[in-house]
């Protein structure tokens, strides 16, 4: 199969769909003539035109809340909040409004948007720029939320939320941008919400990655398997739907599970996934949930302190030998 | 005023070393010695430089995601900003915020606000405290005119006009916002006219002459600690530079940068002080030596400062008895 980045499989589907659907159109700041500052929408200004290719002013409210009045006529938009941290200058209308307009209707408005947001730390650019809000909207009633790891799953699941009538969440994480992957050319490849993806199959242990994590779940899995420790690697890659059941299968079989992150760690979406695991699936398990995730401090700025917060290969590998009978890290 | 009576030499010192520290910002984060992106202020200097000019060490000051040119007018360390973006525990965040959140309290700057428009309701809030507890004290806040459209600072320009608040809002109209140019976000032609509908003056002024910046700032300042009020202030500007690291800079043609760098407000200055008398060669090129003297001891300090301790990212969260 042809490899493409995740940068471009976005690109793609965003194309696709607006070639299959005329209701399709994207708005957000500097998405047009400047290509996303990070390049998404590179070109799509050209093919489309300014109507459909929409650059907006710095407006995150209007932005999310002009895309949920256009949803709910009938339009399919994809907007875009340059950073997950920006997220929370559309808080209302995210929160009180698109999440529960299907719902306070009595099912009766339709809400196709799509928000597409980036996630996850860059590298030093701190507080405000780095953090991933993902599980701030789990608690959310109403909203799907997407948070791919990989190009063909970020095209997949890009082109299900779009052809999907619900208010998605799709967080694409910055650092994933160019890295490339085969993805099939299927302009109806989708990926459904809710099927997790066994990204590797093992015994001993269950690593369940989200998102930017899944990479370094798979690095620390190589490492363990050196070990003679096979670690299962999962990635949910939607969180709201969760698909449980294989969650609960991996737990299982392996009987230990980490669940690893760049989320903050408390209240982060392992937190959810474990209380679940704890509800559902304890009768399976030879040891504690572990999270391994960002320390509970703003993102700083000084690659030496950032470091230190966010998770790492290291982490992973800590965890999963301490829940193998090491010590704990 | 007339000329004289604007101290046009501190002025100039004030805005050669913004001018100077940020090319050298920009030339170590080429080298990799600055991590990250940075947010440069060349070409706005008048504005930071007339603005503070007037202001005291404890009245407010508050920036956005491109501060170091507010920082250094209102009198943050140049050594502890460069610390800062070096990452350094000497820096004026100790190196937990970066250059989007330089600031420093103890000289009555913020952490910078690196969301756009977030920093207009903080303005009106120290304001309103000002009001209260002291006799003058001011807070000012700069922004962009792409900030102007986020409603945080509507609403707070809102509030602060109904409630007569001694806050100066000055927005930086440097005619792009990231990408898009102000045609493009406003349907109007300058944003001061705003001002009326939030029932406040609105002043729009050359923010290239520092002369006229200084001028009108100084009275939008004056009225506020007389309060009466706030003032909206508009500076009409250009960023010689790219939004940020990695602009292409796309979306305006390479005439209109060169129009604009003709308008460059130091050269601007230079001549001023030489038609006033103020300066001959010789004293802009000892204030030249001066500054580069300043910015060398700042890239030294900041090279030689430690590093933070891992354990430090814990520390901060919270207030403890510690610090
Ligand atoms: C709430 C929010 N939206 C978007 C951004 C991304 N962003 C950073 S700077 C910028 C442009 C700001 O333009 P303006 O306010 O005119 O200031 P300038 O950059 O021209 O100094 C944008 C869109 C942000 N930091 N915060």
């Amino acid at each position: 199969m042809r490899e493409i980045t995740f940068a471009e499989a976005i690109r793609e589907a965003l194309r696709e769909e607006m070639h299959r659907d005329a209701s399709v159109f994207i708005m957000g700041e500097d998405v047009g003539v400047f290509g996303g500052v990070f390049g998404v929408t590179a070109g799509l200004y050209e093919e489309f035109g300014p109507d459909r290719v929409r650059d907006t002013p710095i407006s995150e409210s209007a932005i999310v809340g002009g895309g949920l009045g256009a949803a709910m006529m009938g339009m399919r938009p994809v907007v875009e909040i340059m950073f997950g941290d920006f997220l929370m200058c559309a808080g209302d209308q995210i929160v009180n409004q698109a999440a529960k307009a299907r719902y306070m209707s009595g099912g009766k408005a339709k809400v196709p948007l799509t928000i597409r947001v980036t996630t996850g730390a860059p590298g030093s650019a701190a507080a405000q720029h780095s953090q991933s809000p993902e599980s701030w909207f789990m608690n959310v009633p109403g909203l799907k939320i997407a948070v791919p790891a990989t190009p063909a799953d970020a095209k997949g699941l890009l082109k299900t939320a779009i052809r999907g009538e619900d208010p998605v969440l799709f967080f694409e994480h910055k650092m994933l941008y160019a890295v490339r992957g085969p993805v099939p050319e299927d302009p109806d490849f989708t990926i459904p919400f809710g099927a997790a993806n066994l990204a590797r199959a093992g015994r001993d242990l269950t690593i369940i990655a989200i998102g930017g994590m899944l990479a370094k779940a798979l690095e620390a899995a190589d490492a363990l398997s050196q070990e003679g420790i096979e670690a299962e690697v999962i990635d949910p890659r939607t969180l709201v739907p969760l698909d449980k059941d294989a969650l609960i299968r991996s737990a299982a079989k392996t009987g230990r599970v980490v669940i690893a992150h760049e989320a903050h760690k408390r209240a982060g979406p392992g937190a959810e996934i474990a209380a679940l695991l704890a509800e559902e699936a304890v009768e399976y398990l030879d040891g504690p949930i572990m999270r391994v995730a960002a320390k509970n401090v703003p993102i700083p700025y000084s690659p030496v302190l950032e470091e230190e917060v966010l998770p790492g290969v290291d982490d992973i590998l800590a965890a999963a030998r301490f829940l193998m009978g090491g010590a704990k890290a | 005023m007339s000329g004289s009576e604007i101290p046009l030499l501190q002025l100039y010192r004030t805005m050669l070393t913004i001018r100077r520290f940020e090319e050298r910002c920009n030339y170590l984060f080429m080298q990799g010695r600055i991590p990250s992106t940075l947010h440069l202020y060349i070409g706005q200097e008048a504005v930071a430089a007339g603005v503070c000019a007037h202001l005291r060490r404890d009245d407010y000051l508050f920036s956005t995601h491109r501060p170091h040119g507010h920082a250094i007018a209102k009198g943050v360390e140049p050594r502890a900003i460069m610390a800062e973006l070096y990452g350094k525990r000497t820096g004026c965040c100790k190196g937990k915020g970066g250059s989007m959140h330089v600031g420093d309290v103890r000289v009555g700057m913020f952490p910078a606000v690196a969301i756009v428009g977030a920093n207009a309701p903080l303005a009106a809030g120290a304001a309103l405290a000002a009001k209260w507890l002291d006799k003058d004290r001011v807070s000012v806040c700069f922004f962009g005119e792409g900030a102007a459209n986020e409603g945080a600072v509507h609403e707070a320009m809102n509030m602060a006009a109904i409630w007569d608040l001694p806050v100066v809002y000055v927005c930086e109209n440097n005619l792009y916002a990231a990408s898009t140019p102000f045609s493009k976000a406003f349907k109007i032609q300058n944003v001061a006219d705003r001002a009326a509908a939030y029932g406040m003056p609105g002043v729009v002024v050359d923010g290239n002459d520092v002369e006229a910046v200084y001028r009108v700032a100084g009275e939008a300042i004056a009225r506020a600690r007389r309060r009466e009020g706030p003032t909206l202030i508009e500076a009409k500007t250009y960023r010689l530079c790219g939004h940020s690291r990695s602009d292409p800079r796309t979306y305006r043609s390479r005439e209109e940068e060169e129009e604009w760098a003709k308008r460059d407000p130091i050269p601007r200055l230079a001549g001023r002080l030489k038609e006033l008398g103020l300066a001959t060669d010789e004293t802009l090129a000892s204030i030249e030596q001066e500054v580069q003297a300043l910015i060398d001891e700042a890239v030294r300090f900041a090279e030689e400062s430690p590093l933070p301790e891992p354990e430090e990212t814990l520390q901060h969260v919270f207030w403890t008895e510690e610090g």
